[in-house]
């Protein structure tokens, strides 16, 4: 018999309800730094060495996993901080 | 999680695919127009019974027979009843056995009568798909290489393959780890090891791979209506390459309609 196909649910949705909460809800204000990736971690996750020598942990932005940019240790990102927890990031951008 | 089996749990697949394949033969042979589907469903549970073992599919999501029964344009997962077999029609019956607490699942793709040299050829192909993507199992290659051998033969003949549906790990459990696309990348995913036991089971379409289930949760259809075939068999990657642990014991070319006896793999 046949298995259904299973697994994670399609990104495009969850990118969509994603943006759904955050119109409905806005923000606090981000803050936006530039790194550079240290080494790669489980589960998308990244240790990001920031211009001000700080070293965060970010995770991938839903956008930017749509498009699956692959991203590498030494690449030059752009991280968005939360003003709540400082050492956690979110990855927003690759530069070419 | 996948699991990996000993050589004595695979002897004991072995046990339990020999009821599928030997039950499976019988069906084949008792297809023919004039018979219904609940004839073979019943055909199918006494004879897995009689051997000991338990019909897998019974009762497993709800499902409510010892087999699947597919016609024409339905791919898997028809349900047994009164329909009656027609001249020309095109059958697909998967079959499932659990002995002493381990499963094993074939499936295969039978002419009603005479059938169409269009429905020969998708028989046909789509059997050769299933070998293509056995000769895969070695240690060393990948769950990649099975759907991509898989899906190039398939496609090269204009067919389509369905991807709702996967292959998938056998055990005691008749899904379990890792899901088997019959599509793929080379070189791409799982890293196959001896004692990995996998249900390879292409589902080849006509023309286009869409599918949708009907309203009884369980018949997938195509959805352009055209025609689809269903080869599947257990087999265990062992270090000498692949063995089929639901083979039968005669080799059975739907295309030719005629039966001849096999070897038995390594036994």
């Amino acid at each position: 018999m046949a298995r259904r196909r299973g697994g994670r649910p399609s990104r495009g949705k969850k990118a969509s309800a994603e943006k759904a909460a955050k119109t409905a809800t806005p923000k606090e204000e981000a803050i936006e730094v530039e790194g550079t990736i240290v080494e790669p971690l489980p589960n998308a996750m990244f240790r990001v060495e920031l211009t001000n020598g700080h070293r965060v942990l970010a995770h991938v932005s839903g956008k930017i996993r749509m498009n699956f940019i692959r991203i590498l240790p030494g690449d030059r990102v752009l991280v968005e901080l939360s003003p709540y927890d400082l050492t956690h990031g979110r990855i927003t951008y690759r530069y070419k | 999680m996948v699991t990996l089996k000993s050589p004595r749990e695979i002897d004991a697949m072995r046990r339990s695919g020999k009821i599928t394949s030997s039950v499976l033969t019988e069906l084949m042979k008792a297809v023919r127009p004039g018979i219904s589907t609940g004839d073979l469903d019943a055909i199918a549970e006494r004879g897995i019974r009689q051997a000991g073992g338990v019909p897998t599919f019974k009762g497993y999501n709800g499902f409510p027979a010892s087999i699947c029964v597919s016609i024409d344009d339905e791919v898997v997962h028809g349900i047994p009843g009164s329909r009656v077999l027609r001249d020309g029609e095109l059958l697909s019956i998967d079959i499932g056995t659990t002995l002493d607490g381990y499963v094993s699942d074939s499936a295969a793709t039978v002419p009603v009568g005479s059938v169409s040299e269009d429905a020969r050829r998708l028989m046909r192909v789509t059997q050769e798909c299933l070998t293509i993507g056995i000769q895969q199992m070695e240690p060393g290659k990948h769950l990649g290489d099975i759907g991509a051998a898989v899906q190039e033969h398939a496609e090269r003949h204009g067919y389509g393959v369905v991807r709702e549906l996967v292959g998938h790990g056998v055990g005691r459990a008749m899904h379990e780890d890792p899901q088997v696309p019959n599509y793929g990348e080379w070189g791409t995913g799982l890293e196959l090891r001896a004692g990995l036991v996998l249900a390879i089971e292409p589902m080849i379409t006509q023309a286009s791979p869409k599918v949708r289930v009907l309203p009884d949760g369980w018949t997938v259809v195509t959805a352009d209506g055209k025609l689809a075939a269903h080869f599947e068999h257990t087999i265990a990657v062992t270090e000498n390459g692949p063995r089929i642990l639901t083979l039968r014991d005669y080799a059975e070319d739907p295309a030719t309609e005629r039966y001849r006896p096999a070897r038995e793999a390594i036994a």
